[in-house]
């Protein structure tokens, strides 16, 4: 039974992720950013965004992630920094690094900035710029030793996907070779652009092990040099992934346009105005917002997850794949074995042993106003 | 691997060690991560300064808490310290 008023208790956010833009001069198919990003123009202004870092730091977020889009694209980058650093904030740049240059980068550093996270698409050149839809790999290789020679802690980023999954080898030699303090092995979350190229994207069950495995012995020879993060493709996990470490309890993403999101892929999800920065301090939209308490706590759980003992771990997996997959955005993420959905993601797996032969989408402005425009 | 009661211990230039008032605790930053720490274990990491020793540090908090025989705690808290990259050997 419900108790009338019974709310669960809402924690501060810690970490705050500003996309600054949706401009980019990369058009990477495994994109997050929302299929439809081109119909969000209005960018918060450079005023705008430094109160809602104000808030949001007063509210107890510590990490901040500067993200896009390219952010660089933004030339406030470095006043925003500057701000952050005063505030306390742990601040790190997510980027492309396309057209970074050491001199900007120096500026970041003098500004405060903490770390730089570069991201390569693959460990060889023609294959790296044509998953980036621009020439780009050499640029971003030169950008990783600037980084890392001017005293940042230098934090690689590779997206796994089939078209790279073969080259794990060559993806963890790229990044000794880069003297990567940290390397982000990410699989391919099936979100955004992701979700529209899974079937050219996701890689098979054998690929996806034998590539754990070498990134399993580099992780064990490299302890203590590099720290590896693994980020599991959980389709081929039995149980979902805490998404967001549950829902409003830690992640707050603020677009572009100033749409304050639980998560940088929950746009997708079909309801309606987010609570945007432009109307409401950050405080009003973490504590008060129906959509930040929508899934807070355990009340709105339907069955299976209402009465699993697994919920208080995994909060019933993320919210965004739930949608995404069975069109109900309060369903059991169909990764758990235990969802009526789940053979929704073995077709999907046993689709990527035979894909079929359809173009990747590149992300870009032409392809994403297909979505909205008619 | 038994840490030098005598090597000079620094705190890591890739990560940062930071008052958290919302908190009310110290916490240490680094890309992607934090770590809370409790009042003792920001006492010792705070004395890694470069300078400082495993036996200046024993030193120095036994005076501070009016006690004995914190050595072997705190010998263990700075090797996982080292292990975790917070700190290094300053020599």
């Amino acid at each position: 039974m419900k108790t009338a008023g019974s709310k669960p208790p809402i924690s501060p956010p810690r970490w705050l992720l500003a996309e600054l833009t949706y401009a980019c001069p990369l058009q990477c198919p495994y994109c997050s950013n929302p299929v439809d990003f081109a119909r969000h123009k209005e960018e918060l202004a450079t005023e705008d965004w430094k109160r809602v870092l104000s808030e949001a730091r007063e509210m107890g977020a510590v990490q901040l992630g500067f993200s896009g889009g390219e952010p660089l694209t933004r030339p406030d980058l470095e006043a925003l920094v500057a701000h952050a650093r005063r505030l306390g904030y742990y601040s790190n740049l997510i980027t492309s690094g396309y057209g970074l240059s050491a001199e900007r980068i120096a500026a970041l550093k003098a500004a405060g900035l903490d770390h730089i996270q570069v991201s390569i698409q693959a460990p060889e050149r023609d294959l790296s710029d044509w998953l980036a839809g621009t020439e780009s790999f050499a640029h971003k290789k030169q950008v990783a030793r600037w980084v890392k020679e001017q005293g940042y802690p230098m934090v690689l980023c590779v997206v796994i996907h089939r078209h790279n999954i073969e080259q794990m080898e060559g993806i963890l030699e790229m990044a000794v070779e880069l003297g990567a303090d940290y390397l982000e092995l990410a699989n391919t979350q099936y979100y955004g652009w992701a979700r529209l190229n899974r079937a050219q994207l996701m890689p098979t069950r054998a690929q996806f092990e034998r590539a754990e495995a070498v990134a399993r012995r580099y992780k064990e020879r490299l302890k203590g040099k590099m720290k590896i993060y693994y980020v599991v493709p959980d389709y081929y996990e039995d149980r979902p992934k805490a998404c967001m470490n549950g829902w409003g309890t830690t992640f707050l993403t603020v677009a572009p346009d100033g749409a304050a999101l639980p998560c940088h892929a929950a746009r997708e999800l079909p309801i309606g105005e987010f609570p945007n920065v432009r109307e409401m301090s950050v405080r009003e939209i973490w504590e008060e917002s129906e959509i930040f308490n929508r899934f807070r706590g355990f009340d709105w759980m339907p069955e299976p997850c209402r009465s699993c003992d697994e919920k208080t771990k995994d909060y019933g997996g993320c919210r965004c794949q739930a949608y995404l997959l069975t069109g109900d955005m309060t369903a059991a993420d169909p990764v758990c074995a235990k969802s009526p959905h789940r053979r929704l993601v073995d077709q999907a797996i046993a689709e990527a042993e035979a894909p079929p032969e359809v173009p990747l989408v590149f992300r870009n402005p032409k392809a994403s106003r297909r979505f909205f425009e008619t | 691997m038994s840490l030098d009661p005598d090597t000079p211990l620094r705190f890591s230039p890739l990560h940062r060690l930071q008052w958290e008032e919302a908190q009310q605790r110290y916490v240490i930053l680094y890309p992607e991560g934090l770590v809370e720490l409790n009042a003792t274990s920001a006492e010792i990491l705070k004395r890694c300064d470069g300078k400082h020793t495993l036996k200046t540090i024993v030193e120095e908090l036994e005076r501070k808490y009016e006690t004995e025989g914190l050595t072997d705690d705190i010998r263990e808290f700075l090797e996982i310290a080292l292990e975790n990259g917070w700190i290094q050997t300053a020599d």
